[in-house]
């Protein structure tokens, strides 16, 4: 989708999270670090490989951002409690499909919400 | 092996009523199917399921699919692992769905090591899928569909595990991602390769708080090496591991090398095995000699040592 919004949100969290445009944005369950700036694009925690000085496997000058976000979201300041809790839940694959939209919009309309119908079946199991 | 019916691996991670033992198949560049018979025979009499890997360290090797096959075919009983690394959500499922009609039930997912690992390191990552996610399409699958929501023909009956690494950070959070794949549906869980008993044995303490350890079969891993070199290999260039200087310097300055190489592993494994909330044992062989039977042997560990726990029960 084209339009003004993606390009007025990516000047926003671009400069401040390394946005990534995935459209379906997590940054308030993973204490504000953008996990798409994870080499491997993991959305649900530290990948085996984390150095043992909390560095990136890949990359090994910068710090593992999940490393990062773990510490946040347990020690950033004025992050509510339930955005703290949502760390641990599982976040479902990337709709690959809403690359480059905007995720404000797909959060007002529901579209970051939408799971495969196979992956929501197993969330009512559950 | 039935297609329907859980295999004795399942049965065991169940059951717990001996240690399981898992060891891991070595990578095939070529060579025929009595290669892979030979390989499997040195090492099935002393575990009870093989783990066939997935372009390990990612380099490539004959695939963990075609080498589950033959396992399968030949009458071993084989671990798929799986990684994230080199397939998308596609072809990973319907890899699991082909091989779970040839009787292949056990899936053990993995995130994986970087290309960057590799000896092709401008390879491209996919990463498609997270490790914790594979795990619940995998259970998905379990459940006769696709993650699409389309129905299979048959429902594959597949036993779903995991690996996770007690020892890298944040150590303190490896206890809670563990209990998001256990919540994903994985039922076991292969530690990776560890050398620092104190961080094991924190992590699996925090298993067993958070019911982890009751709810999948925790096997750590020790791997069988000849030389201080393998230690400082592993120490320096594979991801995730890392080994004390300490221990290094135990083997480099021993007069038998190759022996103290084994009872360092011997020990790790004997404390491993001691924490309560562990349920058997991982092995990686890179001595390629008969160290996996001795290693068994001198635990009493294995299919072999069924008869004796049965009577001590
Ligand atoms: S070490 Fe951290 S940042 Fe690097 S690939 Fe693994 S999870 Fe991602």
């Amino acid at each position: 989708m084209g339009g003004l919004l993606p390009l007025i949100e990516h000047g926003i969290k671009k400069p401040v999270w390394d946005c990534r445009m995935c459209g379906q944005c997590v940054l308030h369950s993973t204490g504000m670090t953008c996990p798409m700036t994870c080499p491997k694009t993991l959305r649900n925690g530290p990948c085996g490989g984390v150095r043992e000085d909390g560095h990136c496997e890949v990359v090994p000058e910068m710090r593992c951002i999940w490393v990062k976000a773990h510490d946040r979201s347990q020690h950033m300041p004025f992050l509510p409690r339930s955005w703290r809790e949502e760390f641990d839940h599982l976040r479902p694959p990337v709709n690959n499909a809403l690359q480059g939209q905007s995720s404000w919009l797909n959060l007002m309309n529901g579209r970051d919400r939408v799971t495969p119908p196979g992956w929501a079946a197993a969330e009512e199991h559950a | 092996m039935s297609p329907t019916q859980p295999n004795a691996f399942e049965v065991l991670c169940q059951t717990r009523t001996r240690p399981v033992v898992t060891a891991e198949f070595p990578s095939f560049d070529g060579g025929t199917l009595d290669d892979i018979r030979a390989a499997a025979e040195k090492l099935a009499p002393w575990v009870d399921a093989i783990n066939v890997t997935d372009n390990p360290a990612a380099h490539a090797h004959a695939s963990n699919t075609a080498m589950a096959i033959a396992l399968t075919q030949l009458g071993f009983n084989p671990i798929l692992q799986v990684v994230c690394r080199d397939k998308n959500r596609l072809a990973i499922q319907s890899d699991i769905v082909g091989v779970s009609m040839f009787g292949v039930q056990n899936i053990c997912a993995l995130t994986g090591d970087d290309v960057t690992a590799g000896d092709e390191p401008e390879a491209r990552r996919v990463y498609d899928l997270d490790g914790p996610q594979l795990i619940k399409v995998a259970s998905i699958m379990g459940t006769g569909m696709y993650l699409s929501g389309r129905k299979m023909k048959s429902v594959p009956h597949l036993f779903v595990g995991a690996v996770e690494n007690p020892t890298a950070p944040p150590l303190e959070y490896r206890a809670e991602r563990a209990l998001k794949k256990v919540e994903a549906g994985a039922r076991f869980l292969q530690l990776q390769i560890h050398y620092r008993p104190e961080q094991l044995e924190a992590f699996i303490a925090a298993c067993v708080a958070n019911g982890v350890a009751e709810r999948a079969a925790i096997l750590p891993t020790v791997c069988l090496t000849k030389a201080a070199r393998a230690l400082s290999f592993m120490n320096d260039s594979v991801p995730g591991i890392s080994v004390p200087a300490a221990t290094i310097e135990r083997v480099t300055t021993s007069a038998d090398p190759k022996e103290e190489s084994y009872q360092l592993v011997r020990e790790l494994a004997e404390h491993a095995l001691s924490l309560p909330g562990v349920a058997g044992l991982h092995i990686t062989d890179f001595r390629h000699d008969d160290s996996v039977r001795r290693l068994t042997e001198d635990l009493a560990i294995g299919p072999r040592f069924e008869e004796q726990h049965a009577h001590s029960a």
